[in-house]
């Protein structure tokens, strides 16, 4: 429960106060940079922690809150974020997509779609979707002022004349709201679409570079491409080795050193509630197996 | 001849009124009156710290004049002062009917993309979303400038330096521009590469009909390629007038020991 040390979620009361005018701000300008004065959290820059003072700030007691990094609910992060706000806040945890109110994120959208009354938020390491291509930061603020954009399409251009396709696979440039490029973090291409009308507010928290920027439910978000070069989601050609799923994403897990792998879904509460549903693959565990055999 | 083409070559396309510049007490440009029509090319010449090189960024608008002003027909034919332009515009104009060609490359390519990447940037700037025929027009342009088109996927970093700087003129010529600005676009370059150069200019300029302001301190740049001369000293034009006639015929002392300076070929 609430160590008396803390003020409820950690921050105190006038640096969420700070944090939620940044965010009201975000959502009256989808997809628009807002900085903030970024505190020091417990954890290293990297770990999330823009995510964390957003989740910090949004998080009332009766808030159900569900973390994953790079889909899952079991990694150290993941759990190490959890027991931090479980401990700090009181706020009940769960792993179910569907039971959350709050969802903090690394790297991934879950594969469950989101509803109303929940809120995305996202671990940003670098908000500004042109910084690679212009180093200068007064620059890259005057092109968004501006909306000059023909240098984001300078990068795809670059792409397909190096590979022959767009082979940015992750932190894909979005426009969104038909006005403001944005980077969507560093999901992979094929969350994009999911972020398109999605009833869900989207909030993205960036600690060391103290940006704030959101995407409000239904709004439009369109992945840049070329008429000719029109954007794809990817996915790897297999179905999940554990829940047979073949929409989700997959992640790549090499098994042994003579070149064997497995791909399995990145999302590991959806790939559990599908094998609790009855779902199989090929190398699932034994007891879903045995349990598939004895209902058939 | 058509009419109105007639008519649109009758109105000066870049006016400077009076045009000065002072940083503090030191007055880098005093005074500057003239008129650029269409097609023409300008010379400015003069030494190191005459002015030449704030008078362009004046006339380019990337420095604010302290005096006098400049306005330019835009391409609907109405003249504005640009000044008043928002910075919007302003930018707008600089990447669509304006060309700069610096004398360092480095400074007007983005050396790390693909000489392509670096001719298309302007058109994807002004909504062209079509990769082949980007890739179409880079290529088409690159042979324009005499680069081979084998060599369009390569950073401008390995290129030589003439080749950076033939790259840089196709990226400033991609959307058509109507002016552009010149600093030093042979400097750096030896001679060989700089005739090579020279001739490529002129004969753009004369096929786009692009009127062009080019800063020089190299009066066989003048010559080949300008139509007029404006000679600069002290932050003043000292004397201006046609590039034989100036050059060949010189009034004031300055100038007068300017060309005598050059070394009789």
């Amino acid at each position: 429960m609430n160590a008396p040390a803390y003020n409820f979620a950690y921050l105190d009361e006038q640096t969420k106060r700070m944090i939620r005018r940044a965010i009201l701000k975000a959502i009256a300008i989808p997809g628009y940079q807002v900085p903030f004065a970024s505190r020091e959290m417990p954890m290293p820059y990297g770990w999330g922690t823009g995510g964390v003072q957003v989740t910090a700030a949004i998080l009332g007691p009766a808030d159900v809150l569900k973390v994953i990094d790079q889909g899952s609910d079991d990694t150290t992060n993941a759990i190490s974020i959890r027991k931090f706000f479980a401990k700090t806040a009181g706020v009940a945890t769960t792993t179910a997509t569907d039971d959350a109110t709050v969802i903090q994120t690394r790297h991934r959208i879950p594969e469950t779609a989101l509803h109303a009354n929940q809120v995305l938020v996202y671990q940003v390491p670098i908000p500004e979707p042109l910084r690679f291509l212009e180093p200068r930061e007064t620059e890259t603020r005057r092109m968004h002022a501006l909306a000059e954009y023909g240098l984001m399409h300078v990068k795809l251009y670059e792409d397909i004349a190096r590979f022959g396709h767009i082979a940015t696979a992750y932190a894909y440039p979005v426009k969104v709201n038909a006005r403001y490029v944005m980077d969507p973090s560093p999901t992979p291409k094929f969350d994009n679409p999911k972020m398109d009308d999605c009833p869900a507010l989207q909030l993205f928290g960036a600690g060391r570079e103290k940006r704030i920027y959101a995407i409000p439910p239904y709004t439009k978000v369109v992945s840049l491409d070329f008429e000719d070069h029109p954007f794809e989601p990817y996915r790897f050609n297999a179905p999940c080795a554990l829940c047979a799923a073949e929409n989700s994403y997959l992640d790549e897990i090499v098994t042994d050193d003579k070149g064997s792998r497995m791909f399995v879904c990145s999302d590991t509460d959806y790939c559990e509630s599908r094998q609790a549903a009855g779902h199989h693959g090929s190398l699932s565990a034994a007891p879903y197996k045995e349990k598939a055999g004895s209902h058939g | 001849m058509a009419d109105p083409d007639m008519r649109e070559n009758d109105e000066p396309l870049l006016v400077a009124t009076s045009l000065s510049k002072s940083f503090g007490r030191i007055a880098a440009c005093r005074d500057v009156s003239f008129a650029l029509y269409p097609g023409e090319v300008l010379a400015i010449v003069g030494e190191s710290g005459s002015g030449k090189s704030t008078l362009l960024q004046l006339l380019s608008g990337q420095l604010a004049a302290s005096g006098g002003h400049v306005s330019y027909r835009m391409r609907d034919g109405v003249a504005r002062d640009l000044a008043t332009l928002g910075e919007a515009e302003r930018r707008f104009l600089f990447r669509t009917d304006w060309g700069f060609v610096h004398q360092d490359p480095a400074q007007g390519l983005r050396m790390a993309v693909s000489a392509g990447a670096n001719v298309g940037e302007r058109l994807m700037a002004v909504g062209w979303n079509h990769y082949g025929r980007i890739r179409d027009t880079a290529s088409d342009w690159l042979t324009r400038v005499e680069i081979d088109v084998a060599r369009i996927d390569d950073a401008p970093r390995t290129y030589s330096g003439g080749m950076r700087q033939r790259l840089q003129i196709a990226r400033n010529l991609v959307t058509e521009p109507r002016l552009v600005f010149m600093d030093e676009p042979t400097g750096g370059l030896d001679v060989s590469v700089q005739a090579r150069l020279l001739d490529l200019l002129r004969s753009l300029v004369a096929e786009l009909h692009l009127a062009v302001i080019i800063v020089t301190h190299d009066l066989a740049v003048a010559r080949l390629l300008s139509h007029r001369v404006m000679v600069m000293k002290g932050g003043r034009v000292i004397e201006t007038g046609l590039t034989d006639q100036v050059l060949d015929d010189p009034r004031e002392p300055y100038t007068q020991l300017l060309v005598s300076s050059i070394l009789p070929p």
